[in-house]
């Protein structure tokens, strides 16, 4: 979830422009909902937004970073526009809005457990025997994880055994 | 790969920078260098599930190469491609691990078994860097890393708790592979300043034991008794034709077509 912070009017424009941006690979699911955008900070006029990565090696990253950078210059609310990776903080799928959770379901993506993961990330455990998905279709949790690794880095692959489907999750991380 | 991530300003001194210019390499290069091993899976695992995993690990471990390298080009002032696929076989700095070619499935899932379980210890310890970059990217890669040592052993299971052909090859794996294991710890020129300076906050010789006190009782009991070594001098800088035929595969975009990018 983004953290809650006081905005300007100025910051609050950019965020709803960033709203509006499709995720590259689920485009039912904004930038903004999915989690993906750290921070949005004015330094007199010049805007720094940061973009967290939802895995390291996503190559939509960089057409994440295009589309932002192109949509906030066109806004024109600064002079130079900076739109960095970072990790700090990690993106975690705890960052998915409860709007972006619903939209992935609605676009037949189960959404990832929720609920605080140890610091280090998911354990073994926590992975294991959490790995319940309910499946987007027909709502039931008689599912099974198939493979732990999917189509792309942020997906696995699960069966359900309620309306015989197979569907994808995004992972927990 | 022509941005950089995000990363504050280096108040490092040029010892120190130095340093951690030495130690992202090394991680960076045994990311980079098994990520093109297991890609070499690609369509060929044994199973359709293996093609999708394998490939998905490969991704990853070559994306964290990536962030690595980026993170060393803004360091040293240098291009991340032109450090990825610019340099001469002899240039890399992976650990003599990483120098046999694929082998068969148990070699493999033998060889992963041994980098995932040492790559965590030493992930562990950089998540806790005084770099404040580094640890954040470590603590990251770590989340993903999770899912990499829920397959390494997932594998290690399945292949040596039966009896017969898969638990003999992956047994001969582990004990063809465990010596060049030991050099993931091999000692950096430079691990007297990265442990002053706080960058790492252990030396490899402790990562060593630690790592060693977690792995023999799981392999011991698959492949009998481990010899003990100790990582050597020139356990990053050995290269072999495995690796300088893996090398050759992977500039040859870089060497045909000057300035492709990723």
């Amino acid at each position: 979830m983004v953290t809650a912070v006081t905005r300007d009017a100025r910051e609050q424009h950019v965020w709803e422009a960033l709203a509006q941006i499709p995720d590259p690979e689920i485009p039912a699911i904004s930038l903004v909902d999915l989690g993906v955008i750290g921070s949005v900070a004015f330094d007199a006029d010049r805007l720094r937004v940061d973009v967290l990565p939802t895995f390291i090696g996503c190559p939509a990253v960089d057409v994440m970073r295009q589309q932002v950078g192109d949509r906030l210059r066109e806004l024109g609310v600064a002079r130079d526009v900076e739109v960095k990776v970072s990790y700090i903080p990690p993106w975690t799928s705890e960052r998915i809005t409860p709007a972006g959770r619903e939209r992935l379901r609605l676009s037949g993506f189960a959404p990832p457990h929720s609920g605080p993961l140890s610091a280090a990330g998911a354990g073994l455990d926590e992975l294991t025997m959490l790995s319940i998905a309910e499946c987007p279709y027909c709502g039931s949790r008689n599912t099974t994880l198939e493979n732990p690794f999917g189509p792309t880095l942020c997906r696995a692959i699960y069966h359900c055994a309620g309306c015989n489907q197979p569907f994808e999750q995004m992972k927990r991380v | 790969m022509t941005e950089s991530p995000q990363l504050a300003p280096s108040p490092l001194d040029p010892a120190s920078r130095d340093a951690l210019a030495e130690l992202l390499l090394s991680v960076a290069d045994d990311e980079f260098v098994i990520g093109f091993w297991d890609s070499e899976w690609t369509g060929i695992a044994p199973m359709l599930e293996e093609d999708v995993a394998t490939s998905s690990i490969a991704q990853d471990e070559i994306g964290h190469a990536k962030a690595l390298y980026e993170m060393l080009a803004e360091l040293i002032g240098n291009d991340a491609d032109a450090i990825a696929y610019g340099r001469d076989a002899d240039a890399f700095r992976h650990a003599a691990l990483l120098n046999h070619a694929r082998g068969d499935w148990a070699f493999s899932a033998a060889r992963r078994y041994l980098y995932e379980t040492a790559d965590a210890v030493r992930l562990e310890a950089l998540a806790r860097s005084s770099d404040p970059s580094l640890a954040a990217l470590a603590g990251k890669m770590r989340r993903e890393e999770t899912y990499h040592m829920l397959h390494a052993d997932a594998w290690l299971r399945r292949l040596s708790e039966g009896d017969g052909e898969g638990r003999d090859r992956f047994s001969a794996a582990l004990v063809s592979l465990w010596a060049d294991a030991q050099e993931v710890f091999a000692p950096l020129a430079a691990e007297e300043e990265l442990v002053r300076s706080g960058l790492l906050t252990e030396p490899m010789r402790a990562m060593h034991a630690a790592w060693q006190t977690q792995v023999r009782p799981i392999l011991e009991p698959i492949c009998g008794a481990l010899p003990q070594h100790t990582p050597s001098l020139d356990g990053r800088t050995r290269r072999t034709d495995d690796f300088r035929w893996l090398h050759a595969e992977f500039t040859s975009v870089h060497r045909s077509e000057a300035g492709a990018q990723w």
